[in-house]
């Protein structure tokens, strides 16, 4: 007897298992009114430091901790504890980005109750990580002026897929002739409308606005709905 | 995820995954078809194929008020009035829109 194909309709997501996870992780953050932002970034763009210096700025004013997502070592959660806040390490082997199931792993245990910002550092990879949901409220672009001011046309799907953009090391760019302009329509042709703040975590220049930003949206998050 | 749709029809075997893949999705058909080869040898999916059918970006113009097909990801504007849009209505698909799948003749689907 011979067999007759046939085509099933199906209409599911590849992604769904990490979709599902994502959803349960934003109702877990919802309730206690925490502020979750997620980092991205190529690696060596100064995404640690640059953590290091917001928490440890805005722990003056908010509670805040960190999850740290890193290929092999643990020399970033040892960095950024230097900032006083708590932070819990995830190490992904040779895996290229977080998952939504890895930062469920890695809250156990975790009061959210005691929290208003939660950051979520990806690991150090601007392709595979735009693709996974984590839950977030935020998620933020980290560009230095060392990688130039291309990197946006080079990789447009992460940075369509972030809702703020931060161009890092700004001390930087007369050394090497980082063109802001540039950089800045760049940011806009791959997402318009996007907000782009330009900052030197070293110095600490221009910490103050986008940190200003941050806190805004977390009053706007615990502000109810006006009806 | 084809395997359990399988599993849960029983006793059938699929031979080809139709999926929607927008351009925005993240994943390179290529890399996607590699992975796939790879990710069925030695399962009962061995030999199926994967049937990607590649989604363009569509973006809907705060102008025109039409949707529109975006010319280049890299620059997210209506490609008839320019009025840069990061309304994506299409194009981060990455979906398993379909199966097909081969009934033996003892057990019909």
């Amino acid at each position: 007897m011979g067999s007759q194909p046939r085509l099933v309709e199906v209409r599911k997501n590849v992604l769904k298992q990490n979709d599902l996870a994502a959803r349960a992780l934003r109702e877990q953050f919802r309730a206690p009114g925490v502020f979750v932002v997620s980092l991205v970034s190529s690696p060596g763009s100064g995404k640690t430091m640059f953590l290091e210096k917001t928490l440890t700025l805005l722990r003056q004013s908010h509670r805040v901790a960190a999850l740290v997502g890193d290929l092999a070592t643990e020399n970033d959660a040892i960095r950024l504890a230097r900032s006083q806040a708590p932070v819990k390490q995830i190490t992904t082997g040779t895996l290229c980005h977080l998952e939504a199931a890895m930062v469920q792993n890695a809250l156990k245990g975790w009061d959210l109750n005691q929290l208003d910002f939660l950051f979520i550092e990806n690991v150090g990879n601007l392709v595979c990580p735009s693709s996974y949901d984590l839950g977030e409220n935020l998620r933020l672009v980290l560009l230095s002026v060392t990688e130039g001011e291309d990197k946006p046309l080079k990789y447009p799907t992460i940075f369509n897929s972030a809702d703020i953009a931060v161009v890092t090391k700004m001390d930087l760019a007369p050394a090497v002739e980082f063109d802001w302009h540039c950089a800045y329509g760049n940011i806009q042709a791959v997402r318009p409308g996007m907000p782009v703040f330009k900052l030197s975590a070293r110095t600490g220049d221009g910490m103050d606005e986008y940190l200003s930003f941050l806190t805004a949206r977390l009053d706007e998050l615990r502000t109810p709905a006006a009806t | 995820m084809a395997q359990e749709e399988a599993e849960q029809r029983g006793g059938v075997q699929i031979t080809a995954v139709h999926l929607k893949l927008g351009t925005l999705s993240g994943v390179v058909k290529e890399a996607l078809q590699s992975a796939y080869e790879m990710a069925c040898y030695d399962t009962p999916l061995q030999g199926s194929r994967l049937i990607v059918e590649e989604v363009a970006v569509v973006v809907l113009c705060p102008t025109c008020h039409r949707q529109r097909p975006l010319s280049s990801i890299q620059l997210f504007c209506c490609p008839e009035c320019g009025t840069p849009t990061s309304e994506v209505v299409q194009g981060k698909e990455l979906e398993v829109v379909a199966l097909e799948i081969e009934a033996w003749a003892h057990n019909p689907v």
